[in-house]
């Protein structure tokens, strides 16, 4: 829906509040986007500590490694910041290098939980293995899912910029997907407090 | 505008034929595909109660099988409730938001068109069931653990997951829709305390949806990977909750309620005024009364799980929450017999049936007090008490309501008015039938049937009332009947409506029946509430917009042109759904029609992603 809005009323045509109508239907859809996560986080932590056999969280948990690519997915969001004020400022070449960068970050991500998956599964922890095998993976695995869609529409975004897709006349293509990306974050942020660190202080439960 | 060089074919052009309704992104004609398909899927759902009721017309019968009977009073709650009622709304959302706020389109005509042709194919696919395997057989909640593969092996419950997926992700892109359109589509001076109360609680209704369905969604993907890979989220032997789902479920399902009847609601606001000659009485509080609604609908789900055993405190709260959120409710209808007071009112049909409304809300809203006493609830909890009250609220609320807002805009629709005296026998048939079939579930219910029991004995003092309950079915249906009948005929060769047939007071009634393509030649700019009234009595004017583009008779509007990919999107999704649904039965070849359905999605979305709303260079629009 790229050009969505832009032919139809313009971008200079006005809307009632003056808000875009592409950026409101963002803040709509991430508003859905949050009782997504809040069910599924409310899910994590009414099971937690409730499952019957190992392994469990301090037993696989990583706090470092995972600090490592909580580090890389905040990062992205700097430098996906860094691609959307270049862009306000003219410059597509400089644009295109921090999207890739913010993509590869984000990838970075990715990998760290493909190996911590693998690790995990390793240690015997498996979707079937017990709640918090079940819990933990579709939580954090529905975000992995996210983070995907996201790559997939940064990289899009800098091909499309080879073609002539992106100036500083269409930047609000990338706003709606900065603004994704930035939600996609701070989700992780929670999962991050709520599944990792607490998961290993259980005093804190 | 970015150039593209990508292989895409051209543009779909096709004034007429399949092809132009496959391929239109005019909210008229999605609004009219929305209307016929949920008045298809509300006979068919019909035709299930009539089965249901014509088991239980006397005891001790086997027309049908125990296993039968599950799956159609399943099939029967969850067509009726989610590809009748939901769509039907959703059908004047479409056709009529737009007239009401002074707005050529919906801010996302494409979109538009993705979430009508998504419902069809969620829609399609739950009904498909029947014949692949067996239809769902554990009620429209679904409760888990009884849906567990343990305890529900076989394909029902499986599809009725991916059905209500796939209905999801239609319901959630038209509410971001018409949020979208409402907030921002506004004709100039069109505040919000000026708009019409018909888009003020589809604007609400909106909101209810985008909030309400992720939670749904996630309690379908929990009960799928339960089913399907094997996680424990619904079972107790690993340790899991037994009342997961239904706090799941019933805090989606509670606000579910109010985006069924919150549409009604709107639709009794527009018509009460209209034939009684008067502004509405309060406006401003029954805009509030809604909002209030809304955001206490959230807070009363345990209602429904007084007999679980949450504890005194829990179930006290959840009481006083549902007894309070009686009183907005009260105050809508305080409003509308207000209005009446001292108007001069028109019993045209579409009064009869709002006025119908009101009397049976109120039945169905006493009887919901009634269960909002956790005591008295537990007396009446999954007995045909409660199949009485959810029957008044949804067929003497929602149903009524509709009905009535059909018989109102279908001048507008199709530029027919509707058979007065048909309509007239219609109401009254309807409405006695309605009760006759309803009310003695009263008496039932409270003399100990449960609901969903396939058969019962003599002598347990349930014949008489089951009885009349299943002849006034049959009454009903032929009502309905009668009503399809009267559409029909005066689709074809009713008497001819002028743009204003009734008098009224919104902008939907400025502009000719039916509306043109573009709607508003000139986009006019509204001075106050009930701005067509104010032009008509008042003297107030509506200026039309300077540089409306409005000459020439509309042929210098640009309209977004048709499209190829909402369809083909939508066909992409059905076909991954297959997919999904077979992984465990035929693991790889599922996987495959998943990805094969995915990718399938994801060039639709590029490709559109990637076409322009309107091609300057093709003249061909308008």
């Amino acid at each position: 829906m790229a050009e969505a809005t832009a032919a139809i009323h313009g971008e200079h045509e006005e809307t009632s509040t003056g808000l875009n109508n592409r950026k409101l239907l963002m803040w709509a859809f991430l508003g859905s986007d949050c009782m997504f996560f809040a069910s599924l986080i409310a899910t994590y932590v009414v099971y937690q500590g409730k499952s019957l056999k190992g392994p469990f969280p301090e037993d696989v948990f990583s706090i470092p490694i995972t600090s490592v690519s909580t580090f890389v997915l905040l990062m992205s969001s700097m430098s996906m910041v860094l691609a959307y004020a270049a862009l306000r400022q003219g410059s597509v070449k400089s644009f295109r290098i921090w999207i890739f960068s913010t993509a590869i970050l984000g990838m970075t991500f990715l990998g760290f939980q493909v190996f911590e998956f693998r690790d995990f599964v390793h240690e015997g922890l498996t979707l079937k293995t017990n709640l918090f095998g079940t819990t933990f993976f579709t939580l954090t695995g529905f975000h992995g899912a996210h983070v995907t869609l996201g790559v997939i529409w940064l990289l899009s975004l800098g091909f499309h910029s080879f073609k002539g897709g992106i100036t500083p006349d269409n930047h609000l293509d990338v706003d709606l997907a900065a603004l994704y990306w930035h939600f996609v974050d701070v989700v992780w942020i929670i999962i991050f407090t709520v599944v990792y660190l607490f998961g290993v202080f259980p005093g804190i439960n | 505008m970015t150039t593209i060089s990508l292989p895409i074919p051209k543009r779909p052009v096709h004034p007429t034929g399949v092809w132009s309704w496959i391929t239109t992104v005019d909210h008229k004609r999605i609004g009219i595909l929305y209307g016929v398909t949920a008045f298809i899927m509300f006979m068919t759902g019909g035709l299930e109660a009539m089965y249901i009721r014509a088991q239980l017309a006397r005891p001790g019968q086997d027309l049908v099988s125990p296993e039968v009977y599950n799956q159609l009073f399943t099939m029967h709650g969850t067509t009726m409730i989610f590809l009748a009622i939901m769509p039907m709304g959703a059908a004047f959302f479409n056709y009529m938001i737009p007239l009401q706020i002074g707005a050529r389109d919906v801010a996302f005509p494409r979109l538009n068109a993705f979430s009508y042709w998504t419902f069809l194919f969620g829609a399609l696919m739950l009904n498909l069931s029947w014949v692949l395997g067996g239809a769902p057989n554990a009620g429209w909640f679904g409760y888990a653990p009884l849906t567990s593969s343990a305890f529900n092996p076989g394909d029902g419950i499986d599809f009725w997951i991916l059905s209500l997926q796939i209905l999801g992700i239609a319901s959630l892109a038209a509410a971001f829709n018409f949020v979208v359109t409402i907030i921002n589509m506004r004709a100039p001076g069109m505040l919000l305390m000026r708009m019409p109360l018909f888009t003020w609680m589809t604007l609400i209704t909106s909101f209810l949806l985008i909030l309400a369905f992720p939670v749904i969604t996630v309690a379908l993907i929990q009960l799928m990977f339960d089913r399907q890979f094997g996680s424990n989220f619904f079972l107790p032997a690993a340790g899991a909750s037994p009342v997961l789902w239904q706090h799941l479920f019933w805090i989606f399902g509670h606000p579910e309620v109010y985006i069924l009847i919150l549409p009604a609601m709107g639709i009794v606001s527009e018509i009460i005024p209209t034939f009684s000659k008067k502004p509405i009485f309060g406006y401003p509080v029954v805009v509030l009364s809604g909002l209030v609604i809304a955001f206490m609908g959230w807070m009363v789900w345990s209602h429904h799980m007084f007999t679980v055993g949450l504890g005194p405190v829990a179930n006290s709260v959840f009481a006083l929450t549902t007894m309070a959120i009686a009183v907005p409710t009260g105050v809508k209808i305080f409003n509308w017999i207000a209005t009446m007071w001292r108007g001069s009112i028109d019993f045209k049909t579409a009064m009869l049936f709002a006025v119908g409304f009101i009397w049976l809300f109120i039945i169905g809203g006493l009887s919901g007090v009634m269960h909002s006493s956790a005591a008295s609830d537990a007396q009446q909890q999954d007995t045909y008490f409660i199949v009485a009250h959810l029957h008044y609220v949804l067929f003497g609320g929602s149903i009524m309501a509709l009905l009535a807002g059909i018989y109102y805009w279908f001048p507008k629709f199709t530029g027919r008015l509707m058979n007065e005296t048909l309509g007239k026998i219609n109401f009254w048939l309807v409405f006695i039938a309605m009760n006759i079939t309803f009310f003695p579930m009263h008496f039932t219910g409270l003399n100990g049937m449960p609901r969903r029991i396939y058969t019962y004995d003599s002598g347990m003092g349930w014949d008489l009332w089951n009885a009349v309950s299943s002849a006034g079915a049959f009454m009903l249906g032929a009502g309905m009947l009668l009503f399809l009948y009267n559409a029909i005929t005066s689709a074809r060769s009713g008497e001819v409506a002028s743009a204003d047939p009734w008098d009224g007071r919104t902008l939907e009634w400025t502009i000719s029946s039916p509306p043109p393509e573009y709607n508003f030649e000139q986009i006019p700019t509204v001075q106050g509430r009930d701005p067509f009234w104010a032009q008509k009595y008042e003297g107030v004017a509506m200026v039309p917009v300077a540089g409306g583009s409005g000459e020439n008779g509309g042929h210098s509007i640009h309209l977004p042109q048709p499209s190829y990919w909402p369809f083909v999107a939508s066909i992409g999704i059905f076909i991954g759904g297959f997919g999904v649904l077979y992984i465990n039965a035929a693991s790889w070849i599922g996987v495959a029609v998943a990805v094969i359905g995915a990718l399938i999605t994801m060039i639709a979305v590029y490709a559109w992603s990637l076409e322009p709303v309107n091609d300057p260079d093709d003249g061909a629009a308008h």
